[in-house]
């Protein structure tokens, strides 16, 4: 497949919120080009695990580290890794009232880049991802996530990854809140922006998502750690079985999302 | 630098380049100075130099005696209020013998000062009239010829007075009484400058029209009186802008402004009150809306040290229309105590206010408004939005919303929130590149986009710089 070239390495990783121990010790490592998914039930810890790799001031790393690109992460804040191709796609991206799409874009993508990209080239370089993403031209116009359907935000978290074009892309419930036409399109965003220099951490909740967009590695959270990892086959398992194979832990009914 | 450190820097930098750029101040060279302190005198010396006709002398001296007589106001920001030493002030300073026509008949050094706040370059891009006025008389006049052809008179108040005594006899102080309220009898009895506009039947003054204040000398008391009368059918835009050298004693800035649309004509009035921080700002603005007329109070408040100022719109014809849209920035020191007042005297009538603030370190903001509706007004709506924005803990924000309905059938809205600068918000942003400061900017700006955008581009583009300026400070 690739050359296995680790570009997010996690150690031991714990992490508290408020004096509250959220991550009690995660390990994992994602090499360059490899998708994983990174399942479990809800409270077990996975939105922390992608808030404090993003820089989330209010995630305190407590013990162990996190290496990207085989830097320490610990010392810069959120900007500083988007600047070196950390990307979080949001599971409730938050509204910006006032700051139209395209500006909010422009603005991130010269902050990303390090360099303003001229209007004309910008434009035609969002008018071909809006139309991958089957969004209107107006959507610009619009304030940032204000009064968004939980398909457009999602397709502008695409949209944003597929500009600022990150080397390791946290996708945080990317699948919640979608139809299943909306699921597809989004789906498709993500496949077609994955190569092989790049690494995907998918955190989902429910299967549904990997029957488009294919895992080479799933992982079970649980209680803060990572309790179980296999191929993309542990998927299916845990669809058909949920949670509970994993743990001896009586079965808690997990909530519906809509 | 660490989070915390840079956002404090960023707070105190809060209008840290104010002084250099409007702070500055000119040496003192004036035809006349009164002496400091408020008497029957000095109004009537006022009164004499510029040659007023009887009527306004003694309007002038039966304001003041309401002034005399009138407590001070016993809500809004009583101790700032009580701080105000009246006979501390200078109430008239002639800065020069006669008003310029063009700029090379202004006094040099008060030119400078104009040039500096790029206002005849502003003239030059994109007014049709300006008026420069320095502590209390107007220097320097201009209004295009073809709007002049067409009958429209834009004029300081004092020329007005002169040339056009029957116009402004039949409506002055016809909005505004001078026993309003104290700050009002106040102005009725020392005024000087403001401007005065006519706008014939039909006419429509598609340019904007400014008015520009500046305050010089310590201590001092300006106090224009402005007047705009919209024939039926017409329209004008008028903006106004003002700003102060930096002292550390305070000077005190009391105008009067009253509107009269008449019969579907259409007045817009936008206000960019930029005073500096040892500046009282105590305004009375009010317009008269008659039948299908439509009255809008643009209205964005950055300086001062204490503003109090509530826009209104008394609804007085069948379909008359009033907005105001309000902004409000309160840093350290500041406190903006703004709002709107809506009078639906008429069936039919429809108005909307929206005020947005920010306070930040420690600065203060107030919405203060009033929605009433009278016996017979019937079938009108009234939507009222105010959006508070906090930017630290230190911080405060208000609302004080009164409603008076007298009628049943009426539609009335009112929605408040306040909110802190979001750590989600400064978060999601960063996450994407920009830093703190740049996201704080963003935010900010965005907050205030229902105003700006309904500003002149020239002056949406300023804002945006005076805001990114405060917010960024010298956090590079």
């Amino acid at each position: 497949m690739t050359s296995r070239e680790p570009i997010l390495v996690i150690k031991d990783l714990h992490v508290a919120v408020e004096d509250k121990q959220i991550l009690k010790g995660v390990n994992l490592t994602i090499n360059k080009g490899e998708v994983h998914a990174l399942m479990g039930r809800n409270g077990s810890g996975k939105s922390t695990l992608g808030y404090t790799l993003m820089g989330h001031p209010r995630y305190h790393i407590t013990q162990g580290k996190v290496l990207f690109k085989g830097k320490d992460l610990s010392e810069m804040t959120a900007d500083e890794r988007a600047r070196a191709g950390m990307y979080l796609a949001f599971q409730y991206p938050v509204a910006i009232p006032g700051v139209s799409v395209s500006n909010f874009l422009r603005a991130s993508v010269k902050a990303v880049r390090g360099q303003d990209v001229p209007v004309k080239e910008f434009r035609k370089e969002l008018k071909e991802h809006l139309t991958k993403l089957g969004v209107k031209e107006d959507f610009l116009s619009r304030y940032v996530n204000d009064g968004f359907s939980g398909g457009e935000k999602k397709r502008l978290e695409i949209l944003q990854m597929a500009l600022m074009k990150p080397q390791m892309a946290l996708l945080d419930e990317t699948d919640s809140g979608l139809d299943i036409d909306a699921l597809k399109t989004v789906s498709a965003g993500i496949t077609a922006l994955a190569g092989p220099e790049m690494g995907i951490l998918l955190i989902t909740h429910y299967q549904r998502i990997l029957n488009y967009v294919t895992p080479q590695f799933v992982h079970v959270m649980q209680d803060g750690q990572i309790v179980l990892s296999g191929s993309g086959e542990l998927a299916h398992k845990l669809e058909a079985e949920g949670y509970d194979f994993v743990t001896k832990e009586p079965a808690v009914a997990t909530q519906s999302r809509t | 630098m660490s989070a915390e450190l840079t956002r404090n820097a960023m707070l105190h930098e809060v209008g840290a380049d104010y002084d250099q750029k409007y702070g500055f101040s000119d040496k003192e060279d004036y035809t006349f100075k009164s002496g400091r302190g408020l008497t029957s005198e000095i109004v009537t010396k006022i009164s004499q130099m510029k040659n007023e006709p009887e009527w306004m002398l003694k309007f002038r001296l039966r304001a003041l005696d309401i002034f005399h007589k009138k407590p001070m106001p016993t809500w809004g920001n009583t101790k700032l209020l009580n701080d105000i030493d009246f006979q501390n002030i200078f109430y008239y300073i002639k800065p020069s013998e006669k008003q310029g026509k063009n700029w090379d008949e202004v006094p040099e050094g008060i030119k400078n000062t104009f040039d500096r706040l790029g206002i005849p370059e502003a003239e030059r891009k994109f007014l049709a009239g300006v008026t420069a006025q320095y502590e209390s008389e107007v220097v320097y006049h201009s209004i295009r010829e073809d709007l002049e052809k067409q009958g429209v008179i834009f004029l300081d108040m004092d020329s007005g007075l002169r040339e056009h005594e029957d116009i402004v006899r039949e409506h002055f102080a016809t909005v505004i009484p001078a026993a309003d309220n104290k700050f009002s009898a106040l102005n009725s009895a020392v005024w000087s400058g403001g401007s005065f506009i006519w706008v014939p039947p039909g006419v429509r003054v598609e340019i904007p029209l400014q008015a520009y204040f500046r305050i010089n000398a310590e201590n001092m008391g300006q106090f224009e009186r402005t007047l705009i009368i919209a024939e039926p059918g017409s329209f004008v835009h008028y903006i106004e802008g003002c700003t102060a050298p930096t002292y550390s004693t305070d000077s005190l800035h009391s105008a009067v402004v009253e509107l009269i649309a008449k019969k579907g004509a259409h007045i817009r009035y936008t206000t960019i009150q930029n005073w500096s921080k040892n500046v009282y700002n105590l305004v009375t603005k009010r317009a008269v809306a008659h039948e299908d007329s439509k009255v809008e109070w643009i209205d964005g408040n950055l300086g001062s040290k204490l503003t109090m100022k509530y826009p209104a719109i008394y609804l007085v014809g069948p379909r008359a229309h009033g907005e105001v849209l309000s902004v409000a920035l309160a840093g350290e020191d500041q406190h903006q105590d703004a709002g709107a007042k809506m009078v639906h005297a008429a069936p039919d009538t429809t108005s909307i206010i929206v005020s947005k603030s920010i306070s930040k370190a420690g600065g203060r903001t107030s919405y203060r408004g009033l929605i009433k509706a009278y016996p017979g007004a019937t079938n009108i709506k009234s939507s009222v939005r105010c959006d508070a924005l906090l930017m630290d803990e230190i911080s405060r924000s208000d609302t004080y919303p009164t409603m008076e309905i007298d009628e049943k059938q009426v539609t009335i809205e009112h929605e408040a929130t306040v909110s802190k600068v979001g750590e989600e918000q400064l978060f999601y942003l960063m996450s994407r590149g920009l830093t703190q400061a740049e996201a704080t900017t963003m935010i900010v700006n965005g907050f205030f986009e229902p105003f700006t955008k309904e500003l002149p581009l020239e002056y949406a583009v300023e804002l945006n710089r005076l805001i990114q300026m405060e917010m960024e400070g010298s956090v590079g």
